[in-house]
């Protein structure tokens, strides 16, 4: 397992900068410039973070303990946002759905992907840069688009899936006014979308692999299944997880989706909010409502729940890394 | 937590030998599989063309049109008069190239200092880049709306622009990509002659590490013209719409035609597509090379 993983060295040999006699010559301010260089290289990347990312999700905190109207006052009400948040039928009806539309779209798109990626995993394939470049298509399509056409392919009246339904003999089933229904729908967007992607980076992990252990397990007779089991689920460990990882905190960003299957002007994908996720409810309370505060609320428990994910996955991954 | 991170990405460097890959011969349901999910990856984008070209009625027909028809101009006339979308391509284009050609420096520049380069605070400032990959920023859409605001940049493109010239992402990717390349003795000897880091990225440096820069600035093109959250909330009028907010602009018509979002979707997707022709078999190879998240 540690072969098919390279983390990275903690210092790479770097350069020790040795003043040269012409350095020396042109004296110590040249020295110091080139001491302090490697700063200035890495300063766009830190001010735009300090400006754009660090300064924001701190304000976050602040502003989720007022009740905060971007026109109006901005009053300091201490927890309020949070006690109310957590009463808030809307809210859990947001997670629920949010929570749905993961477990949806996470488990079959990693099946899919492992399934796949062992079939590309072949020295032999043929048409092996068509099926790879076929499948990160869908990753180069936005949301918008997607959303657009597979909600035209689920539509009741005019989508070709309930015309397929109708002509194999089953009813015309209306995805996007029942909960699970919508969710379906979002969860196949999603999975379109990655399973390409996630896909190609199993295969990566695969195909370094030696191929001696392929050819050692085939003369010992071990069908293909065998070596699917005992070569390659073991092997891609550590990027299944780093995929959990990643579809968990992507899962908590879904939005777009939600946002263009409700109906115009409107933030709760549907009437019933069947399908309204947590960063659609924070932009509904925030920019539809004006309620900045609690908008900010939700986006606190957001925070909170990237971190015990982060967590969870570092507690796994020094486990795992325990028992070998 | 680096490792949480960090452990799956850098697949080491494929060895010299034809590698990768089960033996023996390919069964013909290995064929199968790959078919269809080729064929689920491309026909929602044939789809969107066939709508897009045949009218909404195509799906109701029966049997549905599965061939193109020929109201494309149609609804694509509509499109641009419905929306400025021709503004809104310009719009796009200029936030998207922007955006790839500045994180490509931004971030080769600082995966070059963090990959060659001895400074006070490096691990520590490496290991915060590392961390601010895994929180999404959306949460905290409110105080950049805030910010934005406050520059006066609402309703602006700069907005966009600014906020995603550089990227964790990025940096993390070409540190990796520049510790595996480029040998410390080549540096090394650089540095007896007298040059200068700055010189020796760009004389040296870039121009091997070029490829990989390209298609991380590939990278950022797409995301930046797929992004919707953002853009969605800081622009306000039209004429400052990016196509994918133009295309939700269409969607608000539906009354007018059925087709007319599938044909905006279709023009939104149409310039990525044939980027892809030409660079897909790079993206592919780049992401198979340690680009691991979108």
């Amino acid at each position: 397992m540690t072969s098919t993983i390279n983390p990275p060295r903690a210092t790479p040999d770097p350069i020790v900068p040795k003043p040269s006699r012409k350095q020396k010559a042109v004296g110590i301010r040249y020295g110091l410039m080139e001491r302090m260089a490697p700063y200035g290289y890495i300063a766009p990347f830190f001010a735009l973070f300090l400006v754009f990312g660090l300064f924001p999700l701190l304000f976050t905190f602040v502003v989720a303990l007022y009740d905060w109207n971007p026109v109006g006052s901005q009053t300091f009400i201490g927890l309020e946002n949070f006690s109310r948040l957590f009463q808030d039928p809307r809210f859990w009806n947001a997670s629920g759905n949010t929570l749905s539309i993961w477990l949806l779209s996470t488990i079959p798109q990693l099946l899919i992907a492992l399934l796949l990626a062992h079939l590309l995993n072949h020295a032999r394939l043929k048409w092996a840069n068509f099926f790879r470049m076929s499948m990160l298509l869908p990753y180069i399509t936005s949301v918008a688009a997607t959303t657009i056409v597979f909600a035209q392919i689920f539509d009741r009246d005019y989508g070709i899936l309930n015309h397929l339904l109708e002509f194999l003999g089953a009813d015309r089933f209306d995805f996007r006014n029942s909960v699970l229904g919508s969710h379906v729908l979002i969860a196949t967007m999603v999975v379109w979308r990655w399973f390409g992607y996630t896909t190609l980076l199993y295969l990566a992990s695969l195909q370094a692999i030696p191929r001696d252990v392929y050819e050692a397990a085939a003369v010992d007779g071990a069908s293909g299944w065998k070596q699917f089991i005992h070569i390659t689920i073991p092997s891609l460990r550590p990027v299944i997880i780093f995929t959990i990882v990643t579809s968990t905190i992507g899962g908590l960003q879904i939005f777009t989706e939600p946002l263009l299957l409700s109906p115009q002007g409107q933030f709760s994908c549907g009437a019933m909010r069947q399908c309204q996720t947590l960063t659609l409810f924070l932009y509904e309370q925030g920019f539809g409502q004006f309620a900045f505060g609690y908008g900010s609320a939700i986006g606190v428990v957001l925070f909170g729940m990237i971190v015990a994910i982060a967590l969870v996955n570092f507690l796994l991954s020094t486990r795992l890394k325990g028992a070998h | 937590m680096t490792d949480t991170v960090v452990a799956p990405v850098p697949t080491p460097p494929l060895p010299k030998r034809r590698s990768g890959g089960r033996v023996g011969r390919v069964r013909w349901w290995t064929y199968l599989f790959l078919i269809i999910a080729a064929l689920a990856c491309i026909f929602p984008l044939y789809w969107m063309f066939v709508v897009s070209s045949a009218g909404a009625g195509a799906a109701s027909r029966l049997p549905p049109v599965l061939i193109p028809g020929g109201d494309l101009p149609r609804l694509v006339d509509l499109v641009f008069t419905t929306v400025p979308f021709v503004r809104a391509l310009f719009n796009s284009a200029v936030v998207a190239t922007t955006i790839a050609v500045g994180q490509a420096l931004t971030c080769a520049l600082a995966g070059f200092a963090f990959a060659k380069l001895r400074f006070p605070g490096r691990n520590v400032l490496f290991i915060i880049v590392v961390l601010t990959m895994t929180v999404p920023s959306q949460l905290s859409v409110i105080p950049q709306y805030m910010i934005i605001s406050e520059l006066g940049w609402v309703n602006t493109l700069q907005a966009l622009i600014v906020p995603g010239l550089a990227s964790a992402f990025g940096i993390f990717w070409m540190r990796q990509h520049i510790s595996s390349t480029i040998s410390d003795e080549l540096l090394q000897a650089a540095r007896i002659d007298g040059a200068s880091s700055w010189q020796i990225f760009w004389k040296i440096v870039f121009p091997i590490i070029r490829p990989a820069a390209f298609v991380l600035g590939l990278l950022g093109f797409v995301t930046s013209w797929n992004d919707f959250l953002w853009p969605f909330i800081v622009l306000k009028s039209p004429d400052m719409y990016t196509v994918q907010i133009a295309i939700k602009a269409l969607q608000n018509n539906l009354f007018v035609d059925l087709g007319l979002a599938m044909a905006g979707s279709f023009l939104a997707t149409l310039p990525l597509l044939i980027v892809f022709v030409f660079v897909g078999r790079r993206m592919v190879a780049g992401i198979m090379d340690g680009a691991f998240k979108g």
